[in-house]
């Protein structure tokens, strides 16, 4: 079915936000929303997939050899690292909550309180 | 599940589930009905990945085409990661700074007690440190031949310092911790990428442009600056990575609240 990789993806992503929406500890909500954003990598891997094709390293290969799309995946590694900053802030922010507050679960967080 | 008591006017667990249900509802439809329209992907073929798997080698002797990607054709975009992994270990030091009302001490006092490291675990630890060290080396310089470059290998670099924290204790290891040595590389590393794009500014007229002979594919030195910038960023993500690893680490062992505040 040539339509599972998207179908996989969406399914990531909307499970995700599933995660996001329930939770009841800010560690889980921050690993959520690496899990959403790991649904942009099965997406983008397969929107550069080609049947029958090699790897884009030439080492092994002979050049010339039908490859699958590089430019994919160098932006999966962009993915990547951006997704990895974005975990080390926000479990920083969550340091930082958990001293001032003195609890990570996000129904306790009252916006008003000082 | 049970809901936790309410304040005033919130929204309750069951109401915000059903909210939630409908918004995903409409938002899955509408990525399926967007993604319906994409080809086929096992015979989609996007000519500029293409052209790019064609030329990389005649024009770049770079046998690691994502890397030629990354370091050359678009380098530019590099340079913006890069900075952004850079101001993300800026903030976080930022936030995890040590707060007026917390004070540097031994674990003994503090709440959060960990438990002692076993004997085997320390000397596994301490074992690895030498093979993961090599492996980021190897990593970082042959990504313009096989799958690695600069990112992975400086990730790698990083947990090295990690396994030595293992294997020994925190408290004592960190104030050896060179940190002038790791800003500076850290810093010196994105320098070093900027200072390379202009020199190809200033050499061949374009920012990022190769100005070093190419040599020949599959040899360690060839593909001009890819390396080199490589190198670069390595030493700038194994720098940062080293300061956020520690900053989380001091955080959980060495600062905690003055008894009385």
């Amino acid at each position: 079915m040539s339509f599972l990789p998207y179908l996989v993806a969406v399914w990531i992503c909307l499970v995700g936000l599933w995660g996001i929406v329930t939770s009841r500890h800010l560690m889980h909500s921050i690993v959520c929303l690496s899990v959403v954003q790991s649904s942009t990598y099965v997406l983008l891997l397969a929107v550069g997939y080609r049947r029958d094709s090699a790897a884009p390293v030439f080492v092994d290969i002979p050049f010339g050899t039908p490859a699958v799309d590089p430019v994919v995946q160098a932006l999966t590694l962009t993915d990547v690292v951006v997704g990895g900053a974005v975990t080390a802030l926000l479990l920083a922010i969550a340091v930082q909550i958990e001293k001032h507050l003195e609890t990570l679960d996000p129904d306790e967080l009252d916006p008003l309180r000082d | 599940m049970e809901d936790p008591p309410r304040r005033p006017g919130e929204l309750s667990f069951r109401g915000r589930v059903r909210l939630f249900l409908g918004g995903a509802a409409v938002l899955g439809a509408l990525l399926l009905w967007g993604l319906a329209g994409l080809p086929d992907y096992r015979s989609f073929t996007p000519l500029y990945g293409q052209l790019v798997n064609k030329d990389a080698i005649s024009e770049r002797s770079t046998t690691a085409v994502v890397t030629a990607v990354n370091f050359d054709y678009r380098g530019f975009d590099t340079l913006g990661e890069e900075f952004i992994l850079f101001a993300a270990v800026l903030v976080l030091a930022l936030l995890l700074r040590r707060l007026a009302d917390e004070r540097r001490g031994p674990l003994a006092d503090s709440p959060r007690r960990v438990h002692t490291t076993s004997a085997l675990v320390r000397l596994t630890a301490l074992g690895l440190v030498g093979p993961t060290v090599l492996l980021a080396v190897y990593i970082t310089a042959h990504g313009h031949l096989t799958p690695g470059g600069g990112f992975q290998g400086g990730v790698i670099a990083a947990t090295a310092l990690l396994l030595v924290f293992l294997g020994s204790d925190y408290e004592h290891v960190q104030r050896l911790r060179p940190k002038p040595l790791v800003e500076t590389a850290k810093a010196g590393g994105a320098l070093a990428f900027v200072l390379i794009g202009l020199a190809g500014l200033i050499v061949s007229g374009a920012f990022l442009e190769n100005f070093l002979p190419l040599g020949h594919p599959g040899d360690l030195v060839s593909a001009g600056t890819i390396p080199l910038l490589s190198l670069a960023v390595g030493i700038e993500v194994s720098g940062g990575f080293v300061l956020l690893l520690s900053d989380f680490l001091t955080q959980l062992l060495v600062l905690h609240r003055k008894p009385d505040r």
